[in-house]
């Protein structure tokens, strides 16, 4: 079995063996240490002259990966926190993200920006928030979310050589040392993979469960409560509901559009519930509940959004718990909608 | 034509423009914004008469002259404050957002400055010849993102020209209001050699500019040129809070047009003139004749 770490390990070290013109900027890469989550693990021993250790200066290195980007070449740019992804902003909302476009299509700008993100590990208000929701809209931006239920590092070498469209790759970091699931590990789930764009997206249901009369939806990490929760609903409560993972969050379909999969599922539940380890108010679960309710209209019979406190993400343990969605919460939520 | 004559050709080019484009935006020719050049064309035209093909230049705001003097069509620049589908970028980027063969330009002050050290650094990895040339104001030394991309760029020998334009105000600010310290001082902290020029002398610029390229790309790492300067127009049409007597003063002491045209015979410098005139009015009515961008297919591509 691979952990989710190895798996991304694995899926940069594969793209800097597969095409020279992929090169990774950031802070503390030179081994033995190899990045702060160990992500660039072996990288820059391998590859010292495409890994460049820098200053932290987290809106230079961006930029200097956008402006490698822009030239030709692969570069990806490791943010230590995601919390620091807010120094980023402008790099990625006024430039990164503008020049394909408003340079009317003369430009691109192929730039992996990865981040780990997410509480959990007691590290307080500064390095424990999700703060995708803040660059999801973002016109010309893809925001990719791995999971366990297919390869990381897959996808991560992917969204380097394929991928032309500047790139969020958001990683829970409690994700890093869970297991890549195998057939044996899911062998309890009737699963269908799908596409969105590039990106894969998973419907999970349990074997020989009846009609689902809800969806959940979820990724990254809060897939992996939500798969538990999906479990314990069925044997505890006999609510049988459909998973729905996605890992791209961005962009969704145009024209207000569920993603398939989702619409699918919610074609036969008619109930939804999103799960979300960012902020409740005006994020990724909203936007989801208003595409379903924009298409289904009154057959959309239930709607409700687990999702974080509105408030900083406390370092004492007891009240990080507290501040973030857990499995009760998700199995109390979805009780009540059915 | 004589080195003198070309680069007359370049600053009256560049008046010509900024002032047909400061006359026409009250009659509804234009739409938006924009921010003119005049009393700087020396800069662009000393600078960037040094360029060998595929160098990259990265702009700001105040970019027009900076276009013009890379080799940019006057028609395209005029069809993009126009909005039309003739413009430079098809009338989405507007006057700030200039990208053509390797100009880029971008309207939020200094973060252009870490793009240009990965474009330089990019350039230099993949075996390339071309140096970078960044234009920065005094009003973009207030953002921290430019010292990060200095410090970068010397830490890591990017090959930029870093180009100081000090017009001595930022919008309305005095520059001795928004910054402590010197501009020389700001490169020295890094160890970027950077030599500082008082001039709207086009040919004394261009030789200053002219010993930097040969370094820059004889030696590794980057350098920079400060040049200070003055700004005639307002910081965009009407946003102009200095006494105009001191706005006088300028135009009578520094203005690179007189300096320079005062070296060519009248009859050159008039032909000149009449010919940049005329190319100029000529642009314009082109431009203005061009058709608008599809607004359906811009929506419907989604970018």
């Amino acid at each position: 079995m691979t952990s989710v770490l190895e798996s991304l390990n694995q899926g940069l070290h594969a793209a800097f063996a597969q095409d020279a013109r992929v090169y990774l900027i950031g802070e503390d890469l030179l081994d033995p240490y190899g990045g702060a989550f160990k992500v660039s693990r072996n990288l820059s021993t391998q590859y010292p002259d495409r890994v460049w250790t820098s200053p932290v200066s987290e809106a230079a290195i961006a930029g200097v990966g956008a402006g490698m980007a822009l030239r030709g070449l692969r570069p990806v740019v490791e943010l230590m926190f995601g919390d620091f992804s807010t120094l980023v902003a402008d790099q990625l909302i006024n430039s990164i993200t503008k020049f394909p476009a408003m340079y009317n299509g003369a430009a691109q700008v192929p730039v992996v920006i990865r981040t780990p993100m997410g509480g959990r590990r007691g590290y307080g208000p500064t390095h424990s928030q999700t703060l995708e929701k803040l660059y999801l809209g973002v016109p010309g931006l893809r925001v990719l979310a791995p999971n366990t239920l297919s390869d990381p590092g897959d996808l991560l070498r992917r969204a380097i050589l394929e991928q032309n469209d500047p790139v969020l790759f958001v990683e829970n970091k409690v994700l890093y040392p869970k297991q890549v699931l195998d057939n044996a590990a899911l062998a309890d789930f009737e699963i269908q993979a799908s596409t969105q764009d590039f990106a894969p997206t998973h419907t999970l249901r349990l074997k020989g469960a009846p009609r689902p009369a809800l969806t959940l939806t979820a990724y990254g990490y809060m897939a992996e409560l939500a798969r538990e929760a999906l479990t314990r609903l069925a044997f505890e409560h006999e609510i049988f509901c459909e998973l729905v993972v996605p890992t791209q969050l961005a962009p969704l379909p145009a024209g207000g559009g569920l993603q398939p999969a989702l619409q699918a599922s919610l074609q036969h539940s008619g109930r939804l519930l999103t799960i979300e380890e960012g902020t409740y108010s005006l994020g990724w679960g909203a936007e989801q509940l208003a595409r379903a309710a924009q298409h289904f209209g009154g057959r959309l019979q239930a709607a409700r959004r687990v999702a974080a406190a509105e408030a900083p993400i406390p370092a004492a343990r007891n009240l990080e718990d507290a501040a973030l969605p857990t499995l009760e919460d998700i199995i109390s939520a979805a009780r009540e909608m059915v | 034509m004589s080195d003198d004559a070309a680069l007359y050709t370049q600053l009256a080019t560049i008046r010509r423009f900024e002032e047909t484009v400061l006359d026409a935006f009250p009659k509804g020719a234009f739409y938006g914004t924009t921010h003119t050049y005049i009393g700087q064309e020396a800069n662009a035209a000393g600078v960037l008469a040094h360029l060998h093909d595929g160098d990259l230049v990265f702009s700001n705001h105040r970019c027009h002259g900076h276009f013009l003097a890379y080799g940019g069509d006057a028609r395209a620049l005029f069809a993009e404050l126009m909005g039309k589908a003739t413009g430079v970028c098809g009338g989405i980027g507007g006057s700030q957002h200039l990208h053509w063969k390797n100009f880029y330009s971008n309207g939020v002050l200094g973060s252009t400055a870490p793009i240009a050290v990965g474009a330089a650094l990019a350039e230099k990895r993949k075996g390339s010849q071309a140096v970078t040339v960044l234009f920065l104001g005094d009003g973009a030394m207030g953002e921290g993102v430019v010292y990060e991309s200095l410090n970068i760029a010397s830490l890591w020998g990017a090959p930029v020209l870093f180009v100081v334009e000090n017009n001595h105000i930022a919008q309305t600010t005095p520059t001795e209001l928004a910054m402590a310290g010197s501009l020389a001082g700001r490169f020295a902290a890094f160890n970027i050699p950077a030599v500082e020029l008082d001039s709207s002398d086009a040919r004394e610029i261009y030789a200053a500019a002219g010993q930097e390229f040969a370094q820059l790309r004889s030696t590794p790492g980057p350098r920079a040129l400060i040049l200070h300067t003055a700004r005639f127009g307002p910081h965009s049409k009407g946003d102009d809070t200095r006494d105009p007597a001191f706005i006088e003063e300028l135009r009578a002491t520094r203005d690179p047009l007189t300096i320079h045209g005062a070296r060519l015979e009248e009859s050159e410098r008039t032909a000149i003139e009449a010919e940049v005139d005329s190319a100029i009015a000529a642009a314009y009515a082109q431009a203005e004749a061009d058709p608008l961008p599809e607004h359906a297919a811009y929506v419907k591509a989604g970018y």
